[in-house]
């Protein structure tokens, strides 16, 4: 039996700047929290073709799991939480402004 | 120092203008991610996990205070201020804006850098000893050959596809601070009856199957030097595995034909191509022999070093760790520390960058080194001029007194910055450095080797740390596996596993517990860990980092 599907989020880098962002229903947010949770494999399989089409927006798209919450979505892996987050030993990245 | 031809300014500033252009393509969608990626890294240009990160190289590890000075400019106008050196002597830039690389690579050809070939499937950044043209046990300075054959490797049309990248290391002394043996060429200058020579190493390196390189010939003349090179990747540009990543470098190709099969076509290969060098490459190689003279060495007295040695504790502490011995009299060799206890394992910040570059330009004959250890060396210092140069080192938080010590620990970016790593390493240096400086051990512990990577590729050189710490992907959590009595250097060995991985909060006890150990089991305070292990083997570390293990076999 195939695994069940677990909440994603569709994740990749910004073309310009590099940095991490995160699909939206409309288009695409720096915030982890303002993330369109997906937890339909079929919806999640358009969602990533049509981020795939972005290509002169967005590098490197892929799918990450995510815990739903009340706050909006939590990464479960450490590294999605580094991605989110920025790296540890200077507040650089996303910390700055979040 | 090497200085650039007419044809050397033209040939980067080409390649700069159609990097350019091919940025440009990207950005207006001429070019997808896929067309463009193998472009962006031929030019040393990486995607990495929070941003892009451009490595540029610093070849054989020499700089002079113009490019130092301009390593900070470009750390300041287009990064967040500071640039982090690697263990293969380049600097990277963690920050960089897509549309700013193609100035980025502009103001560096200013001064005469670039960040060709520091990715990709090819012949990187020809890596040499820092101690180079300074060093007392040296033959001769391997940076004249180096840079020879960093302009054979440049754009070498046949070898821009080879099945992995391909790594070289030249050292000029018999004590190896080059980690030739890890390399998959490595290279020393030795003498044989009065003439000068190479003794050719093939197949080491670290990563997922760590390898010491195999001697492939003990003499090869100066003459036969590129044809030689040229033979070894021809062969394995054509045997190399492209079927399979993980067995696609040389170490692989020299361990599974044997060395005597490798020599035989390298031997049938280098007789086909002999007579294609006609010696060109050796009339150009003493042009650069000239431009790496010797600088003029002064006479001086040693009386301020000699009375800042007797009255001030904290320079000497910093002169008997940091300095090494000069060929010239009254010179020293002097490594300045880039890990001061708590911060990231090779950063330097550009003010202090600046600071080195004033340093060099005052008391060090203009030159600088980055060593793979992750340090700076200004090579030429006269002992006379020490204590100046240590309080203006003082002054810019450069002065941590620990080369070859606990806390002189090598680093990958690991999880922090880099997308293929599995977890942190530069944490886990930070913590062990102010561990270790809580327990005021650092001095009594003596020289001690510890290199931690975040992934099994093995950036930090952890299999010939003496303490090696790879830092794993355990079901979703970091964990830390331990190897002991690796060694980088003309004796050189890779470390073996100690056993079960440790949590990120369980490393630091576990390495307090093994350094304590070692202790007890040393002679004398005369004996290095590495020294102590090799005499006793894995047994007593092991019971030193499990006892609980220990307790229940009992």
């Amino acid at each position: 039996m195939p695994k069940p599907f677990t909440p994603k989020v569709i994740t990749a880098n910004a073309l310009l700047e590099g940095d991490v962002i995160y699909q939206t229903a409309s288009g695409w947010t720096r915030n982890l929290a303002e993330a369109e949770v997906l937890t339909d494999e079929a919806d999640a399989d358009l969602r990533m073709i049509d981020a795939l089409t972005q290509h002169e927006l967005v590098v490197g798209v892929y799918l990450a799991d995510v815990a739903p919450e009340t706050g909006g979505p939590r990464p479960t892996h450490f590294r999605e939480e580094f991605r989110a987050k920025g790296p540890s030993n200077y507040a650089h990245g996303k910390q700055e402004t979040l | 120092m090497y200085s650039y031809t007419e044809f050397d300014d033209k040939f980067l500033a080409e390649r700069n203008a159609q990097f350019r252009a091919q940025v440009e393509r990207r950005i207006d969608g001429s070019l997808t991610e896929d067309e463009f990626k193998p472009l962006r890294l031929m030019n040393g240009l990486y995607l990495q996990l929070h941003a892009y990160m451009l490595r540029v190289a610093i070849p054989y590890g020499t700089l002079n205070s113009a490019q130092m000075d301009q390593l900070a400019y470009v750390a300041e106008k287009w990064d967040k201020g500071y640039g982090h050196f690697t263990t293969r002597q380049n600097i990277q830039y963690n920050w960089p804006e897509l549309r700013d690389v193609p100035d980025m690579l502009d103001a560096l050809a200013e001064v005469k850098l670039h960040a060709i070939q520091t990715s990709g499937n090819t012949i990187r950044n020809v890596t040499a000893d820092h101690f180079a043209g300074a060093a007392a046990d040296e033959v001769a300075d391997p940076r004249p050959v180096a840079e020879l054959i960093r302009q054979w490797s440049t754009d070498h049309p046949e070898f821009q596809f080879l099945p992995r990248k391909f790594k070289v290391a030249v050292t000029g002394a018999a004590a190896d601070r080059a980690v030739i043996k890890a390399h998959d060429i490595g290279l020393r200058i030795v003498e044989r009856d009065g003439e000068q020579g190479f003794e050719v190493i093939v197949g080491g390196g670290l990563g997922r199957t760590p390898m010491i390189g195999k001697v492939l010939y003990d003499f090869v003349s100066a003459d036969d030097l590129l044809p030689t090179l040229e033979a070894i990747v021809s062969v394995y540009n054509v045997l190399g595995r492209r079927d399979n990543k993980y067995k696609a470098r040389i170490k692989i190709t020299v361990h599974e034909n044997g060395i005597e099969d490798i020599r035989a076509r390298v031997d049938a290969q280098y007789a086909l191509i002999r007579s294609q060098f006609t010696g060109v490459d050796q009339q150009m190689l003493s042009r650069i022999e000239a431009d790496f003279a010797a600088p003029q060495f002064k006479t001086a007295p040693l009386a301020a070093f000699e009375a800042a040695y007797t009255n001030d504790p904290v320079f000497r502490a910093w002169a008997d760790t940091n300095l090494a011995d000069h060929r010239a009299p009254g010179y020293a060799i002097v490594s300045i520390s880039l890990k001061a206890h708590g911060a990231t394992p090779g950063d330097a910040s550009a003010d202090q960058m600046r600071v080195m570059a004033d340093l060099a330009r005052r008391f060090g004959h203009d030159e600088l080194r980055i060593s793979h250890e992750q340090n700076v060396i200004l090579p030429h210092v006269h002992r006379n001029d020490l204590p100046e140069l240590h309080a203006a080192l003082k002054a810019a938080k450069l002065a941590t007194a620990n080369i070859g010590l606990i806390s002189d620990i090598i680093a990958c970016p690991g999880m922090d910055y880099c997308a293929l790593a599995t977890a942190r390493s530069i944490p886990i240096a930070q913590e062990i450095a102010t561990r270790f400086d809580d327990l005021k051990l650092e001095h009594d512990v003596g020289p001690l080797k510890i290199k931690i990577s975040g992934c099994i590729n093995a950036c930090g050189h952890h299999h010939v740390g003496h303490i090696g710490i790879l830092g794993l992907d355990r079901a979703g959590v970091e964990n830390y596996q331990i190897t002991l009595g690796g060694d980088g250097t003309e004796t050189a060995s890779i470390g073996e596993r100690a056993g079960p991985g440790f949590s990120a909060e369980e490393i630091i006890p576990a390495i307090e517990r093994l350094v304590l150990g070692y202790l007890d089991l040393r002679n004398d305070p005369a004996e290095t860990f590495l020294q102590t292990y090799r005499r006793l083997g894995l047994a007593p570390f092991k019971a030193a980092l499990y006892p609980e293990a220990q307790a229940n076999a009992a």
